[in-house]
């Protein structure tokens, strides 16, 4: 009895060692082949919004008016930025709060879109104001004012963003 | 186990985001592509692909691609883009994208970098032929960073093809590399004993057991290694060398709770049933879904009538055939609440996203099958890629909702802009046609001043700058001298003269402030230009607008009528997918709990005989003792 016990338990046991059969009505095919239709239906929907992207580029925000502003890091910045603001021509337009992904995806110099919109053509007035945390912890706030001149083409500009100060680029 | 089963759920996650080893130029000068890199560097892969196939669809459109901005990085962009996709589990466009830098006009490091990166989508996507045809392809110069793994990749593939001898000869170079430190002499272990030098092959299996790490893989590997060489030797009947080895295996690590089992059997192949009991009677606590734990409950009680303490083997099969009856109502419970849909509800959760332990807890809601059981199910290749693909199509599903509401709002937008312009623009048109035919035709004398002025710089004609004043009194003079002249008539000499000096006076002041007015006459052209330029400028900014008014409502029906096709035959294949998908889901984890049940219901069999069996063994001892008294 004894011996029919240790063969039965040590059966167990080897099956446990032994690495787990599962999914047996499954075959690596059919994974194989689902995967593969996945992936296409991933390309078709990329398509999709890469024309959409375009349309609504050209419906919504038309060259002529189109202003765009995003937002990077300089290289090196180790402080901690919250949250910041834009504000066009005295009204705010954008307001964003960090997640530590996005935060570390600026840090790596990735550059945020933080707004588009549409403006005339001409002078306008840009304000921006960053909250966040200085390496040393202590609070960090700054608000800083531009000019931006509409002309014909979209106006796209980079506000860069430094523990001392900000910088407004005219692209 | 917990933790292996957390360490596996966050691997999980964390795979993709750890595939791309992107980074940004140091100067960036397109900010698309900034935008770009900002999502990949989230691990947001689907907006980063869109964008950066949105903004490489218009770099190649432009006429002059040098004038772009994306020409500065088009080479990364390229390379990027396929990286994106790979790590969005696209290999076969990510495959096509990788050739594409391969075959273009690249650099020897570059070229190199991208066959590396093909031919690791090959072997992960197990195709260890044309992994191998990818690497031969490698030749000259191989960017440092990747060079140990390029060489491990190799190693690895030598392996899957069979290629033992090279495997190790590659992996003997690397046994020293830090980066690798567990894992190439692990394999180099294998693939030794593989190719026949079996000793040779367990000493690196040996030394792999022994590293001292702090590093979770390492330890993880280290731990992999004594259980596979503890196996192997406790199947060889080297009982003392196996329990040496499973001893050196983690208590906390995920191969831990086999690794126990194993000690204890190699103790009680030996008749140590007493140190057999100590692994076990740890192992008898852990967590009671685990196959290890389920094998140390039936082991335990074994010992204990090994021992010749019947009664309380009797008793702990009992109790284990108690556990064993409730799991497998747990289990039936388990596979109904994946025939009805809750498995794949549970996983599709936000929740999921937000915390990686996600799939853990939901065993705690009610009506979600016991995750446990799926522990080693959901930790396989093959569950994780269908898994992941299940959660890509949902996140798909969702955008082309999204889509076909914006699409609606598209719609409305156009409509509103056409109410809008359309009774206006006639009324417009009609006012701009007026003015400028009025423009035009003050440009043509602003033409013609110009050219008079340019020719009086060559020939002077300084009745062309008389003012308006001296015009008339031109004129009267003329009118006086016609007057005087007339009919014969002799005209006194007195007022011919004064006549006379008169038209002097005048011909004098004409010719003698000519300089004056000619500077005058360029000085105020060049403020009419002035005031030209500003005119065309508006001008231009008006058929600007008057053009996009027009363009804000019209030529979209068509593009918005394709696009909602697109994303209504797009949402139905999803929705066709996600079925399979899901089904394909479902059937592995009721196949793996199904299995779990199978192996349940027979040990309660065993359990049930092997208790019986202890009683009447306790009740005889008892009555011998009796007798004996």
């Amino acid at each position: 009895m004894f011996y029919w016990l240790r063969r039965v338990i040590l059966g167990i046991s080897v099956l446990v060692l032994s690495v787990a059969a599962y999914a047996q009505e499954i075959s690596r095919e059919q994974i194989k082949g689902l995967d593969e239709q996945v992936q296409e239906i991933k390309s078709d929907v990329l398509s999709i919004a890469t024309e959409l992207n375009q349309l609504e580029e050209k419906l919504l925000y038309p060259s002529n008016t189109q202003v765009a502003v995003f937002v990077s890091l300089v290289s090196g910045e180790t402080f901690r930025l919250d949250s910041a603001e834009i504000q066009l021509d005295g009204k705010p337009v954008a307001h964003h709060i960090y997640t530590f992904k996005e935060l570390e995806a600026l840090q790596k110099g990735g550059v945020q879109r933080i707004y588009t919109g549409n403006i005339r053509s001409g002078e306008h007035d840009l304000q921006i104001s960053v909250i966040g945390k200085s390496f040393g912890g202590a609070d960090f706030n700054k608000t800083e004012r531009f000019k931006i001149d509409k002309g014909v083409g979209p106006e796209i500009v980079e506000v860069s963003l430094a523990a001392q100060n900000i910088t407004l680029k005219d692209r | 186990m917990y933790r292996l089963f957390v360490l596996l759920i966050i691997l999980m996650f964390s795979m993709s985001s750890a595939l791309a080893g992107t980074s940004a130029p140091k100067d960036l000068k397109d900010l698309y592509f900034g935008e770009a890199l900002y999502y990949a560097f989230q691990g947001d892969w689907f907006d980063a692909i869109a964008r950066l196939d949105t903004e490489l669809m218009q770099h190649h459109r432009v006429d002059e691609p040098e004038r772009d901005t994306l020409y500065y990085h088009i080479n990364q962009a390229e390379f990027d883009v396929g990286d994106f996709e790979l790590a969005y589990r696209m290999h076969q466009r990510a495959g096509r994208a990788i050739t594409a830098v391969i075959e273009g006009n690249v650099e020897e490091p570059v070229r190199n970098d991208a066959i590396f990166r093909l031919a690791r989508i090959y072997f992960q996507k197990d195709q260890p032929v044309n992994a191998l045809y990818a690497v031969e392809r490698i030749s000259g110069v191989v960017p440092s960073k990747i060079r140990d793994d390029l060489a491990f990749l190799r190693a690895q593939i030598f392996m899957a093809n069979g290629r033992f001898a090279e495997a190790v000869s590659i992996l003997e170079d690397l046994k020293d590399t830090k980066s690798l430190l567990g894992f190439s002499t692990y394999n180099l272990g294998i693939a030794l004993i593989k190719e026949g030098q079996e000793p040779e092959g367990r000493q690196y299996l040996d030394h792999t057991g022994q590293i001292n790490s702090n590093n979770a893989l390492t330890l993880a590997i280290k731990d992999k290694s004594n259980l596979v060489l503890g196996s192997k030797l406790l199947e060889e009947k080297k009982f003392e060398g196996a329990k040496e080895v499973l001893d050196r295996v983690r208590l906390v690590g995920p191969f831990s709770n086999r690794a126990l089992l194993g000690s204890g059997w190699a103790d009680a192949f030996q008749g140590r049933f007493e140190r057999a009991l100590v692994p076990w009677s740890t192992l008898v606590t852990r967590e009671v879904t685990d196959a290890s734990v389920q094998g140390a409950m039936l082991a335990v009680p074994y010992a204990y009538g090994k021992l010749d303490v019947y009664s309380k083997a009797a008793v702990i099969y009992g109790s284990a055939l108690e556990k064993l009856s409730t799991e497998i109502d747990k289990l039936d419970a388990s596979i109904k609440s994946i025939r009805e849909g809750h498995f794949l509800r549970a996983l599709v959760r936000e929740e999921l996203k937000q915390d990686a332990n996600w799939v853990v807890k939901l065993r705690r809601l009610p009506q979600t099958p016991e995750t446990y059981y799926l522990l080693e199910l959901m930790a396989s290749h093959d569950f994780q890629e269908s898994l992941k693909n299940y959660l890509d199509l949902e996140e798909l599903r969702k955008k082309l909702i999204a889509w076909e509401r914006d699409l609606d709002a598209f719609e409305e937008i156009i409509e509103q802009r056409r109410a809008y312009y359309q009774p206006l623009l006639p009324v417009i048109d009609r006012e701009f046609r007026r003015l400028d035919s009025q423009m035009r035709l003050r440009l043509e004398q602003r033409d013609r001043i110009e050219q008079r002025l340019k020719a009086m710089l060559v020939v002077p004609r300084p009745d062309y700058l008389a003012t308006s004043k001296e015009r008339i009194i031109s004129e009267q003079i003329a009118r006086l001298e016609r007057k005087l002249t007339k009919d014969g008539t002799v005209v006194p000499s007195g007022v011919d003269a004064r006549v006379k000096r008169l038209r002097g006076v005048l011909h004098w002041n004409i010719y003698t402030n000519y300089d004056r007015r000619f500077t005058e006459a360029y000085k105020h052209l060049y403020d009419l230009n002035q005031k030209v330029d500003k005119l065309k400028t508006q001008y231009n900014a008006f058929v600007n607008t008057r053009q996009a008014a027009t363009q804000s409502y019209e030529g979209y029906d068509d593009v918005i009528r394709r696009q909602r096709f697109f994303i209504q035959t797009t949402r139905e294949k999803v929705g066709e997918l996600m079925a399979r998908q899901g089904h394909m889901l479902e059937t592995m984890a009721v196949n793996e709990l199904t299995n779990r049940r199978e192996r349940l219901a027979e040990f309660q069999i065993k359990v049930r005989f092997a208790m019986a069996d202890s009683y009447d063994r306790a009740i005889r001892a008892q009555a011998q003792e009796k007798m004996e008294r």
